[in-house]
């Protein structure tokens, strides 16, 4: 029971990650009609700009709050320089556009930091958390970020007037343009907002799989499989699809003979196939229906 | 009385196709004016091009100033107001959150409050279901919702793309009364595109009516009205 309730725990801790990548896949999905395949590769670049910051003596938390801002003037920088231009182009150029921002990140990753595998700092500490040997505090620690994210985010949508414009240039972009609302900012402000929830997931991963080019890559295939499980028209299936990818996750690595820790991805990928064909909305995400 | 909206000469293009050939026409402020015609005779391809929402030649001037090169949303800010064919509501956001989403530009947030009361007042439908999902009213009331949230902007000029659509002759009369009462009492000058000739003739007091893409008929709405042979040969009822 204890083996369970601690897989559990640390299913929830890695799915908070999970979560953030979803939401982050669904932010620009939303915006653009287009999974940005990108979005790992830049949550690792994010994490290895702090690496530096610290490097150079910046405190953690100063580290932290200085790469949130400079991932969203990036991730802000990107859409204006390469997906604006790309906005009215056919869904493969669009796809190559991803592509090449996924290559052009990994390589000046590893051009400039090396690919050798680099220690991460948490500041939560790895002791065992209030005690109890089920999770460790730097687990307790990504599930709080996550969850005061998720509040916080919650919040500037709800009550907001930014979010709500943003919510509505996402849901009918010609309407929002007929209220006044300058909707090619509104998606240049959701890519912003995209590349700096996937730094605080780059952020608090790096030191549970370590810091490298290529930490993200595994990462972002259960973030997919969180966005495609809940949804990708809905931020809230997201979050929801990211916990239980995690928990699913740990638990068929613990349970399910023979999967252990080499064939947990195959699992993820599974189960984007499987939701793509039995539910393809998701758990959360609304059918697209036109009503004429 | 001076012009409003003076457009001379307006050509619109979908891609090779042209839609538009030559439009010219005037709104007097504090008019309400119609644009009739037959499907597919440009009244709806006039309102987008108004708002810079397909591509056009030509020139469009709101109070004097050209309106060329400007976006979308910035035509919008000078007060002009447009209600889409289909509504284009928020289907997926509360009543509320669409009537808020149409003062969305304002900044007097005191304003806004009051006008959304004061859309409650013209709209007491909307008030019941004030949060529920757009998405589930019926169609006469999202039509409501539409008009209100154009009005939200409280704009100078509103345009509407047949408002009639999909209502019943019931429900479309209520609509063309709040129409007329807002052109009356809070000085909107309204434009609307119709194909139902006869009820929107009874609402204007101005008329155009457009064939292929080019005006072929303008006057008073009442002349056009009792004017039998235009009435058969455009209007057909």
């Amino acid at each position: 029971m204890e083996l369970f309730i601690n897989q559990v725990l640390a299913g929830i801790a890695t799915g908070a990650i999970y979560a953030c990548m979803a939401l982050a896949v669904v932010m620009i999905y939303q915006a653009i009609d287009h999974l940005n395949f990108a979005q790992g590769e830049m949550a690792m670049f994010s994490t290895f700009i702090s690496w530096q910051l610290m490097q150079w003596g910046v405190p953690y938390w100063w580290a932290f709050l200085l790469t949130l801002a400079l991932s969203f003037a990036g991730g802000i920088a990107i859409e204006r320089l390469l997906f604006r231009p790309l906005a009215k182009a056919p869904i493969l150029t669009n796809v190559a556009g991803f592509i090449a921002l996924f290559a052009i990140i990994n390589s000046v990753a590893g051009l400039t930091w090396d690919f050798t595998i680099k220690q991460y700092p948490t500041p939560f500490g790895s002791s065992p958390f209030l005690g109890s040997q089920l999770i460790s505090t730097h687990q307790a620690g990504m599930i709080g970020v996550t969850v005061g994210l998720l509040i916080l985010l919650y919040l500037f949508f709800q009550f907001t007037r930014i979010g709500l414009a943003m919510r509505a240039a996402a849901s009918v972009p010609e309407s929002a343009r007929l209220v006044g609302i300058n909707t090619s900012w509104m998606i240049a402000l959701g890519w912003g907002m995209a590349a700096a929830i996937g730094s605080i997931a780059g952020m608090l991963i790096a030191p549970v799989v370590f810091l490298e080019p290529n930490m993200m890559g595994g990462v972002l295939i259960y973030g997919f499989a969180a966005a495609v499980l809940g949804g990708l028209t809905s931020p809230l299936g997201a979050v929801v699809g990211g916990f239980l990818v995690g928990v699913f996750e740990n638990l068929a690595g613990t349970y399910i003979p023979g999967v252990g820790n080499e064939l947990k991805l195959p699992i993820a990928l599974a189960l984007i196939i499987t939701v793509l064909v039995v539910k393809p909305a998701g758990l959360f995400g609304r059918p697209i229906v036109k009503r004429v | 009385m001076t012009a409003m909206l003076n457009v001379k000469d307006l050509r619109a293009y979908y891609g090779q196709v042209q839609a538009l050939h030559g439009l010219e026409f005037a709104l007097n402020e504090g008019s309400l004016t119609t644009l009739l015609g037959a499907n597919g005779a440009g009244k709806t391809t006039t309102l987008r091009a108004i708002c810079n929402m397909v591509r056009s030649t030509g020139a469009i001037e709101f109070d004097g100033a050209p309106l060329t090169g400007r976006s979308t949303e910035n035509i919008v800010r000078l007060g002009i107001a447009h209600v889409p064919q289909g509504r284009g509501t928020f289907t997926t956001m509360t009543v509320e959150e669409n009537l808020q989403l149409g003062a969305i530009t304002r900044k007097d947030k005191a304003g806004v409050v009051s006008d959304i009361e004061r859309m409650y007042d013209h709209f007491p439908v909307l008030k019941e279901r004030h949060t529920q999902q757009a998405g589930t009213l019926s169609g006469g009331e999202q039509q409501m919702l539409a008009v209100a949230r154009a009005l939200m902007l409280r704009p100078r000029l509103m345009l509407l793309d047949e408002p009639s659509f999909g209502l019943a002759p019931l429900i479309v009369r209520d609509l063309f009364k709040i129409l007329g009462k807002i052109n009356r009492e809070d000085k909107v000058t309204i434009l609307v595109v119709e194909q139902n000739a006869q009820l929107a003739l009874e609402l204007a007091d101005q008329a155009y009516v457009i064939e292929t893409g080019r005006i072929v008929m303008s006057g008073n709405a009442k002349e056009i009205a009792n004017n039998e042979d235009v009435r058969k040969s455009y209007l057909g009822y």
